[in-house]
């Protein structure tokens, strides 16, 4: 049931179904309040297609992240799970209520739990993903017949220079990445799609964000991190499908024995905390220094505009280098890395304020590789142990997820993990 | 205890539900675990929903014939008077499926299941008189529907299962209550320490009936983070303080102290007792009252909150456990021929929180609370879930 309509239903009868309601329903008006998408964006993505969406899709403002356990045994469970997520999401995305059964006697719960009743699609997407732990338990026994299918590259990702992870906030057998303009409408998928998978999987961990931290599409403004910096000006962008293909989607060649991702990719999840309070002592100076662009446009310390390739060789009157080496920009730009290149999809995270009454804050990072092991392994390794801006992060939590491809029509997420 | 309960509210009083009405069929419960497997498949029924609009005069049915299968009327009060739907049967008495108590502008859903004949509708605003009558044809669909008939009497034999397990259950609170307290009150305190969480597990496994007694729930099981300002506390925890005392600020009770408390819990609890004689239950109250222990699971014994001092709380654990099983065993017979699906799940999810359980046992109970890791709450944690999501589809399918 739409629930939009449902909403109408509710609030008048068929009278208000010709009203504002119906209107504000209607594909093509987009006349979302608060929309950061670009103007010309549907209300809602579609959920089928040949790569699952929420990964070159033009980033939501919101995200509600959450990785599962599988606590069932049986491989039956495990597919019954991803085939009931599948049909949920392809009637959540398109902004209608969890399931199409219809009304519900009034002695039972109701279906969807309802705090999205009356709200748009607001461009949600799911996207889903499988942890190497789903295809082993610690002592390396099958858990569901699926082992010989871990694509080689599905590793736990190794400790990082001054990792403080918590297991609490990282790894999972299974997750789902719910992004949406609207936060309740992103926690209302995530909450309904927890409540179908009781039984078989239960919650891990979750994060909220807020801010998207990249632009993964041209038409989208580069938005700020809680650093105050622009982040993601050099992301892949949707309107560049050949770099799209070459740095994100995983190659059916790429691993043989793995054919099943193939037009999938890999979500790397990293919970970084920033150090805000000291972040905030620092002079302007300093922090454009470690961030290696300037605060106000985000342009290159070596001069220009935002979107100015830096020039990591020009030097200054000192004879120094105007980007530092040791900078974020000087570090983690594809030209220092091989031309590798990733797609990031992070989020602002706030989760109230710790003992010391410090902001709990950060970046929730999310990238979108065709490699982990090449594309972000080594960069990572770099950056934690180079990175100048180290001294203000902390990685908290981190998980590395296969995204299998998009599905078809009466094909669930993942079938191909199970053929 | 819980706080502020809608249940002692609700479960006592509950309207009478129309026994003989058809419940849900499998599809419509099943959409959650199986969206793209079986929705529609086993009601048959093609039509979409049929709206019904009563006003103070008139009874507007979207359709005058529907196949036949599982149905469904959203019917919507237009009218100024509270009103109420039927489906009757073509002798116009027999109730098929009936939404009671629909206040102006409100809308509720019917939905059942109707073998193919001659039935009317009716709504009936002001609650009175025949109603505004109108034939209803269901045409056969060819969807194998369950014959009704002997539900009534399936009820009542759940209903007389169930209410012997109350029954025999206060009995044995008020044995285990009258052995617990004669050690508390000679200041044996090993022995009543032993009997504690012994008498408590008759309590809990009917603790949705105990609960329904507002008068004497409070009294009886308080703790003391559920009082308000001024109020005395009494009862169980009190005791359970005084024999798991804290470490420090706490004074223990006078011999005469012990004695008052004990006296007002067996005297309180003869009362349960009595008043639990003589109950009878519907359907709804027995599949209603299994999920409200799974709930009391879920919000007080698998977060340790219920036995703050005694740590006990597995005992109180496995007794709503105990109480919820019986609770479905009696409704089996009616449940396996209108979902078997689900009894399927209960089976297999009561099976699995069970052997969970299993594990933490010492002796003739459990271990203390505070020796689980926080692994083994969150598996507990889990296998509530794993349970209470499929017990909180039992009532629907049983009314």
């Amino acid at each position: 049931m739409t629930r939009r309509s449902l909403f109408g239903v509710a609030a008048g009868g068929a009278v208000a179904l010709g009203g504002a309601a119906a209107i504000a329903r209607s594909d093509g008006a987009a006349a979302l309040a608060g929309s950061a998408g670009p103007a010309s964006a549907p209300a809602a993505y579609p959920f089928h297609g040949a790569h699952q969406a929420g990964i070159v899709t033009p980033a939501q403002d919101r995200l509600h992240f959450a990785a599962f356990d599988v606590t069932s045994r049986t491989r039956q469970d495990l597919v019954d799970l991803l085939r009931a997520w599948t049909a949920a999401a392809a009637e959540l995305t398109q902004g209608r209520t969890v399931s199409q059964g219809g009304a519900v006697p009034y002695d039972a719960p109701p279906t969807d739990t309802g705090e999205a009743l009356g709200l748009t699609a607001s461009r949600l997407t799911l996207t889903f993903g499988v942890g190497p732990s789903l295809f082993e338990d610690a002592s390396g026994a099958d858990r569901f017949g699926i082992a010989e299918r871990r694509p080689r590259l599905l590793e736990r990702l190794p400790h990082f220079p001054a990792d403080k992870l918590d297991p609490a906030r990282s790894d999972g057998d299974l997750c789902i990445q719910a992004c949406a303009d609207d936060p309740q409408v992103a926690v209302h998928a995530i909450r309904n799609l927890s409540r179908i998978a009781f039984g078989t999987a239960s919650l891990r961990w979750a994060q909220l964000g807020y801010g998207r931290t990249s632009s993964t599409s041209t038409a989208q403004q580069t938005p700020r991190n809680l650093f105050g910096f622009k982040d993601g000006t050099n992301n892949l962008k949707a309107e560049d499908p050949e770099l799209t293909d070459e740095h994100v989607w995983v190659h059916t060649q790429d691993d043989p024995a793995s054919a099943w991702l193939a037009g999938g990719s890999y979500l790397v999840a990293r919970r970084i905390s920033m150090h805000l309070e000291t972040w905030d002592r620092t002079s302007l100076r300093e922090q454009e220094l470690i961030t290696g662009r300037d605060r106000a446009e985000g342009a290159p310390l070596s001069g220009g505009t935002e979107f100015t390739e830096p020039d990591l060789a020009a030097l200054g009157g000192d004879g120094a280098p105007l980007i530092d080496p040791r900078s974020h920009l000087a570090l983690a730009h594809h030209s220092t890395n091989n031309g590798h290149r990733m797609l990031r999809r992070g989020y602002n995270f706030t989760d109230g304020s710790t003992a010391l009454g410090r902001l709990d804050a950060g970046l929730f990072f999310i990238a979108f590789v065709r490699n982990p092991a090449s594309q972000y392994v080594p960069l990572q390794t770099k950056l934690s142990r180079d990175d100048i801006m180290m001294e203000y992060l902390q990685h908290t939590g981190s998980g590395l997820f296969a995204v299998p491809p998009g599905v078809g029509a009466g094909e669930f997420v993942g079938q191909g993990l199970f053929a | 205890m819980t706080r502020p309960n809608r249940r002692s509210h609700t479960v006592p009083h509950a309207a009478p539900v129309a026994l003989i009405a058809l419940a849900v069929a499998g599809a419509l419960t099943a959409c959650t675990d199986n969206p793209t497997g079986s929705a529609g498949a086993a009601g048959g029924s093609g039509s979409g929903p049929l709206s019904v609009i009563s006003t103070d005069d008139a009874c507007q049915v979207s359709a005058t014939r529907a196949p036949s299968g599982t149905l469904s009327f959203a019917v919507r009060n237009e009218g100024s008077k509270v009103t109420e739907f039927y489906l009757l049967a073509q002798d116009k008495l027999r109730i098929v499926g009936e939404v009671e108590n629909i206040g102006p502008g409100l809308s509720r859903d019917l939905v059942l299941t109707a073998p193919p004949g001659t039935y009317y509708t009716a709504c009936k605003p002001g609650m009175t008189g025949p109603g505004i009558q109108a034939e209803f044809t269901v045409t056969d669909s060819g969807a194998v529907l369950e014959a009704s008939g002997a539900d009534a009497d399936l009820v009542a034999q759940a209903n007389t299962l169930y209410a012997a397990y109350v029954k025999d259950q206060t009995e044995q609170l008020v044995a285990r209550t009258d052995e617990f307290v004669a050690a508390y009150t000679a200041g044996i305190d090993d022995a009543a320490r032993a009997l504690y969480p012994v008498a408590r597990t008759h309590w809990e496994r009917i603790e949705t009936v105990a609960e329904s007694f507002g008068d004497i729930d409070p009294r009886m099981d308080a703790r003391e983070a559920d009082l308000e300002p001024g109020q005395t506390w009494t009862g169980w925890h009190v005791m359970e303080k005084d024999l798991w005392p804290p470490a420090s600020g706490y004074s223990a009770l006078t011999p005469a102290q012990r004695r008052e408390f004990a006296e007002l819990l067996v005297a309180d609890t003869e009362i349960l007792h009595d008043r639990t004689r003589s109950m009878s239950f519907t359907a709804d109250q027995i599949g209603n009252g299994a999920k409200g222990l799974l709930d009391e699971v879920a919000t007080g014994k698998v977060t340790g909150e219920e036995e703050a001092w005694s740590h006990t709380d597995l005992w109180d654990f496995q007794a709503n456990v105990d109480g919820a099983r019986v609770a479905w065993e009696g409704l089996r017979p009616l449940l396996t021929k209108r979902d078997a699906a689900l009894d399927t799940r209960l089976e297999q999810q009561f099976a699995a929180l069970q052997t969970l359980l299993d594990t933490h046992r010492r002796g003739e109970g459990f271990v203390s609370y505070t020796e689980l890791s926080p692994a083994e709450v969150k598996a507990l944690s889990d296998a509530v879930n794993a349970l209470g999501e499929p017990l909180s589809r039992l009532t629907a399918a049983v009314v």
